[in-house]
């Protein structure tokens, strides 16, 4: 039986006053988003002299939408960031697992000097290393189905390899086998199971939770994209979608279809985080308890 | 038991194999490049061989003296003033362009303060790098500590045992996994000089006492504003690294401190912020991290304007690397970037060590 004291009443109410006009600063310029995709230009503008740019009134229609699509190739940077994002997500699970696995579970000489080296590289700011980086990419072969060719510019793959290994995913790997019950593997070795039966029956079965985390920190990452792909793709072709806002700047700014189109790229990922909010979050917070 | 030995060897080297070699080939070989470029004179495409420089790249972004400048005086040695009343000083081209001076050509004034009647001029050989170097810093410095406090409050607020809480966590955490590129376009909305979301805001709240201010046109609000926007965005990442810490700390302290009669505040220094030590030390390192990378804010809100007031270290490595295709210059400023955020984290290793 709960009891009603006036003043405990009022001090939740504080609480929760307190709560809710945080959130609304969270909320508001995503909310003001939203609702000036809607909108007119004119109207946009002048709307953002009162709380009428919070609000969906005045003239709405998807007009900003149908415009946006007519002025940049919409769907092929979505496809490119969502292609580019899933491969990168996949390979970098697969090979950064693999090698802590190796860091692990297996002895071999060199094992210290990788690691360490792997670790090391987890204090370099990717901004640091972008423009040797773009030299580095512009020479480099490939042998592709058109035969062989130099220079990695204006591909996927340019936006793909270099992001598949980092420090921070074999960390979160290793640090997660460490926690593994060994009897399991030294049991299946007894067995004859080969190492990459292992690998692929015992232990990856058990990496639910890390796998969840290293794959959204790598979707946040990846679908965010911009720097890079900014200086190493020049042609539409291969744009992300960060990057293809560019579009909307040319000649002149309509602001409704800008706001079109942040709407568009951005509500997938909202939604894909307030369904997925527990592990967002706990993969967040998973880096920083074992840091 | 030897061929096991070596059966592990071989799985381990393949195993690890294609992880390391790809963060060998795209993270470490990259940054030696960068080091490697820095001495030479580099361009993206040139018609002319590479030369190796030496500290040339160095020296051109660090060189920075004082020079003096003594007020103009007529033939009684009178001290000559300006409109204003103030005392008027030679050009500092007299200095710059002096044959006897060779060393300060090619120089620019950076800033200057008066002490007396002379006027200290610090003149640097870049001084664009040495604005995008302080604002860097300065971003660092003021965002680090109030973005990681802000966080800290944010996570005891959500921590609280009310009903519906989760909600609210999951609103802070809502900008964090909006690109900082729709972020900062947004933000420019608010920030507008003639009907800007914030300009509307502060006039209603002081009933239009409040001159609107062109928050990101103006060099002395335009880096505090990209500051708050950064704030804004980063804090709920950080909010929910201090929430894990917190969740850490048993609860039977917090009994134990109730029986002993201790306030709110007490509990909070004696039994929360020591269980929050190694949180601490990751949330500032991670900030830091963040905090010197930044880019796409400028790129997209200012482009280092107004009058070079928010130029940044990131900014113009990549202006210089990319947009003038000078790969040498742009991988100087990289390494000198490196440097301090080694240093940094160094230093922060240091001072957060354990005490045996």
């Amino acid at each position: 039986m709960r009891e009603f004291v006036p003043s405990a009443q009022l001090m939740l109410g504080t609480r929760y006053l307190v709560l809710v006009l945080i959130a609304v600063i969270f909320i508001f310029p995503l909310l003001f988003m939203a609702m000036s995709s809607l909108k007119p230009n004119l109207q946009l503008l002048t709307d953002t002299e009162s709380m009428r740019a919070f609000l969906p009134v005045g003239e709405l229609s998807f007009d900003n939408y149908k415009a946006a699509f007519s002025r940049a190739p919409i769907l092929t940077f979505v496809f490119n960031s969502l292609f580019v994002t899933a491969t990168t997500v996949i390979l970098t699970l697969l090979v950064c697992s693999l090698t802590a696995f190796s860091f692990v579970f297996l002895q071999w000489r060199g094992r210290e000097i990788a690691f360490s080296m792997i670790i090391a590289t987890m204090i370099v700011p990717f901004e640091t290393i972008a423009i040797p980086l773009l030299l580095m990419v512009s020479k480099l072969p490939w042998l592709g189905a058109e035969g062989f060719e130099l220079g990695w510019l204006n591909t996927y793959r340019v936006q793909i390899i270099p992001w598949i290994a980092d420090g921070l995913t074999v960390f979160l790997f290793v640090q997660y086998f460490k926690g593994l019950p060994h009897e399991f593997i030294e049991a299946s070795r007894v067995e004859g199971a080969s190492w990459w039966q292992i690998y692929r029956r015992v232990v990856m079965p058990l990496c639910g939770p890390v796998i969840a985390t290293a794959a959204i920190l790598k979707f946040l990452v990846m679908y965010n994209q911009y720097l890079w792909p900014l200086i190493v793709v020049q042609q539409e072709t291969y744009r992300p979608v960060m990057v293809g806002l560019q579009y909307f700047f040319q000649y002149n700014t309509a602001w409704g279809e800008v706001m079109a189109y942040l709407t568009m790229i951005t509500l997938p990922v909202l939604a894909f985080y307030l369904f997925l909010q527990k592990a967002f979050i706990a993969s967040i917070a998973s880096t920083g308890v074992k840091g | 038991m030897n061929s096991n030995l070596k059966n592990t060897q071989l799985a381990g080297w393949l195993f690890a194999l294609p992880g390391t070699a790809l963060i060998f080939l795209f993270i470490v070989l990259p940054f030696l490049f960068a080091i490697g470029l820095s001495l030479t004179n580099q361009r993206l495409i040139s018609p002319n061989p590479t030369e190796f420089v030496g500290l040339d790249n160095y020296q051109r972004l660090l060189s920075v003296s004082i020079v003096t400048l003594s007020p103009t005086t007529d033939a009684q040695g009178q001290i000559l003033l300006d409109d204003n009343g103030q005392p008027k000083y030679p050009r500092l081209r007299s200095i710059t362009r002096n044959k006897a001076t060779p060393e300060y050509k090619g120089m620019r004034e950076w800033f200057r303060w008066h002490s007396g009647d002379q006027a200290k001029v610090v003149i640097a050989r870049d001084v664009v790098f040495m604005k995008a170097l302080t604002n860097t810093l300065l971003f660092v410095l003021f965002v680090a500590p109030i973005q990681a406090g802000l966080a800290l409050g944010l996570a005891l607020l959500v921590n609280q045992k009310l009903a519906g809480i989760n909600v609210f966590r999951t609103i802070y955490f809502m900008p964090v996994v909006v690109s900082i590129v729709v972020v900062s376009l947004l933000w420019r909305f608010i920030y507008d000089g003639n009907n800007g979301l914030l300009n509307s805001v502060l006039s209603s709240l002081t009933w239009g006492w409040f001159t609107p201010i062109d928050w990101l046109g103006k060099s002395e609000t335009a880096l505090g504003s990209i500051m708050a926007m950064s704030v804004w965005q980063g804090v709920g990442f950080h909010m929910v690294i201090w929430l894990s810490g917190l969740q850490t700390i048993s609860p039977t302290y917090y009994e134990a401190g109730d029986i002993e009669g201790a306030s709110r505040w007490q509990a909070f220094r004696y039994i929360t912020w020591p269980g929050l030590r190694h949180t601490a030390v990751l949330v500032l390192i991670v900030i830091t991290m963040q905090a010197f990378a930044l880019f796409a804010q400028i790129d997209v809100m200012t482009a280092g304007g107004p009058r070079d007031s928010t130029q940044t270290l990131v900014f113009q490595a990549v202006e210089r690397g990319y947009g003038k295709q000078d790969i040498s210059g742009g991988s100087t400023i990289s390494v000198v970037l490196f440097v301090i955020v080694l240093c940094i984290s160094i230093l922060q290793r240091y001072l957060t060590r354990e005490r045996t």
